[in-house]
């Protein structure tokens, strides 16, 4: 069923009985050709950049629990392309490019929502520092604009300018950055790829992986063996466990990051503002919340949940940036498991294992990647060359020492 | 998070700084035939499990000890706390 106007109309004046779900559901084949593991937004566009562009309709996406309830239901919706470093910023901006078409390409209403973003700048040194960042972006394409104090106070008067630690100076801009309704994009994506034929088959949980001779020929799951010539695995924060079963170890480490919903408050924050000497950012969802985040916790978890130590940092933050907040009441947080990788950047390739490909390592910022990421995942799977945007996202860049480290930590996971 | 310290008794794990896997104290032998890979192995890849996971942590608002915890990364239940100076031998 396409979804139009004539559509809500004639639904409308039959008591909105005739709707369908948007995608089957699907139990297990004994064979295909593609199995993808994980059901969230990475594996998901896969599927369906696989079916639409690469014309593979014989194509399974195995979840383990229900597709969307991992991090593409937990992140904080905001995409953007103000990367550095080159080897991320053409992919990122690739990307961005993909979101700005994707409801149409989806006939889906994923609320892309180019409400801007501005990163706030400090000092002097930190507005060089950000010059430098949006020549970078120019260069890949992007749209990056520098914000003096003058025209950022009159976008956003409320912030605490004169702040006598951390003065705000102005900020860097991406107009074209903004927020998408995060749960919209895996279903976005489940009900074109299933239209194509692609299977979904939640509650199925990959248990272990066929290998013999150094081929991979298929996976054990919680319903059975299912058979596949080429398996690709995009499972997130599991990245470790689930490519253990294939006897591999990964320069990974699973992280719990937090997220925090306030209550409901009038239209006030214009699109999506960072904090430049705290870490902390925020947006306003379309039914008034303020969508907020900060750092990591910190150490290794599973949990999906973190700790209040961060939970005061954050807020502490958000108050010193915007003092008014201070008074509004916190209405949930939840966590979600990050796949941090040993210098921030991810890793789509294929494995030493014929078959068996990975997309992983995405940490705090992989739903603005999903829709590259599906299409380089689906592109690297069909025809086994890289795409032109993410050849470097090889899994032996750290044998190589060609890390792509845009903040210069080293093999430190949670200073990412 | 509180981490039983084995001198200075329970302290919020806020105190600490956390720097990752024990195994992190098995520095490989430089003079080794394999010592690249070696190194890279420990550098880079990390067992990273769902479960007992013992990590490093520093006291560094406190006594600046290197502690290492046993600690159930599903649960965030901490069982064990040692300090790591008098960890017996190589970490496996
Ligand atoms: C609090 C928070 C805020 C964030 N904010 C942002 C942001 O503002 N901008 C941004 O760009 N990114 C953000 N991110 C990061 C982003 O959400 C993730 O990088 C991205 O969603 C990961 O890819 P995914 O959607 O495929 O992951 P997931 O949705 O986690 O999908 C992986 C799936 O694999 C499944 N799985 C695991 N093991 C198995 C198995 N054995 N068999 C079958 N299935 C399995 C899981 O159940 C899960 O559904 C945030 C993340 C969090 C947690």
């Amino acid at each position: 069923m396409r979804y139009n106007a004539l559509q809500i109309l004639r639904q409308g004046l039959t008591g909105h009985k005739g709707w369908k779900p948007a995608w089957r559901k699907a139990d297990p084949k004994p064979e295909y050709d593609i199995i993808i593991v994980g059901g969230g937004g990475h594996g998901l566009a896969t599927a369906h950049y696989l079916a639409k562009t690469f014309k593979h309709h014989k194509v399974a996406v195995l979840e383990k629990g229900w597709i969307g309830g991992g991090n593409v239901g937990r992140n904080t919706t905001i995409i953007r392309s103000n990367y550095m470093l080159h080897e991320n910023e053409g992919f990122y901006e690739f990307s961005l490019k993909l979101w700005e078409n994707q409801e149409r390409e989806l006939n889906y209403n994923s609320m892309v929502s180019q409400r801007g973003i501005i990163n706030l700048y400090h000092s002097d040194p930190q507005r060089d520092a950000y010059v430098r960042r949006g020549n970078a972006m120019a260069l890949n394409g992007a749209d990056p604009v520098l914000l003096d104090q003058a025209a950022l106070r009159k976008m956003c008067p409320f912030l605490n300018f004169d702040n006598a630690r951390f003065p705000i100076k102005g900020g860097l801009m991406q107009p074209r950055g903004g927020t998408v309704r995060h749960d919209a994009v895996a279903w976005g994506y489940a009900r074109s790829a299933d239209q194509q034929g692609v299977d979904i088959i939640e509650n199925c949980e990959v248990t272990g992986f066929i290998i013999n001779d150094g081929i991979c020929s298929g996976v054990e799951t919680s319903r059975g063996q299912i058979k596949a010539s080429k398996i690709g695995v995009a499972v997130a924060g599991s990245s470790s466990r689930v490519m253990s079963m294939a006897g591999m170890r990964l320069p990974m480490e699973s992280h719990v990051l937090q997220a925090f919903v306030s209550e409901g408050l009038k239209p006030l924050i214009p699109g999506v503002i960072t904090y430049g000497a705290g870490h902390f950012y925020v947006s306003q969802s379309d039914k008034g919340g303020l969508v907020f985040g900060g750092d990591i916790d910190g150490y290794n978890s599973y949990a999906q949940r973190g700790n209040l130590p961060v939970v005061e940092d954050v807020c502490e933050g958000g108050v010193s940036l915007m003092p008014m907040i201070g008074k509004a009441r916190l209405l949930r947080m939840w966590g979600g498991i990050m796949d941090m990788s040993m210098d921030g950047s991810p890793i789509i390739d294929k494995t030493h294992i014929d078959g068996l490909y990975f997309n992983g390592g995405w940490c705090y910022g992989g739903f603005k990647a999903t829709p590259a990421s599906g299409y380089c995942f689906a592109q690297l799977i069909a025809t086994d060359m890289p795409h032109e945007t993410a050849k470097h996202y090889r899994m032996d860049r750290f044998s190589r020492g060609l890390m792509i480290d845009e903040k210069g930590q080293g093999a430190q996971p949670n200073l990412h | 998070m509180i981490i039983n310290h084995p001198l200075l008794g329970p302290r919020d794990a806020s105190e600490f700084v956390y720097l990752g896997d024990a195994s992190l104290m098995n520095r490989p032998n430089p003079k080794s035939e394999t010592a690249a890979e070696d190194f890279h192995a420990y550098m880079y890849l990390r067992d990273n499990p769902p479960g007992e996971h013992r990590e490093l942590w520093f006291h560094e608002q406190g006594d600046r000890s290197w502690l290492i915890v046993t600690r159930n990364t599903l649960t965030h239940e901490i069982t064990k706390v040692e300090l790591a100076r008098s960890s017996k031998g190589l970490i496996t």
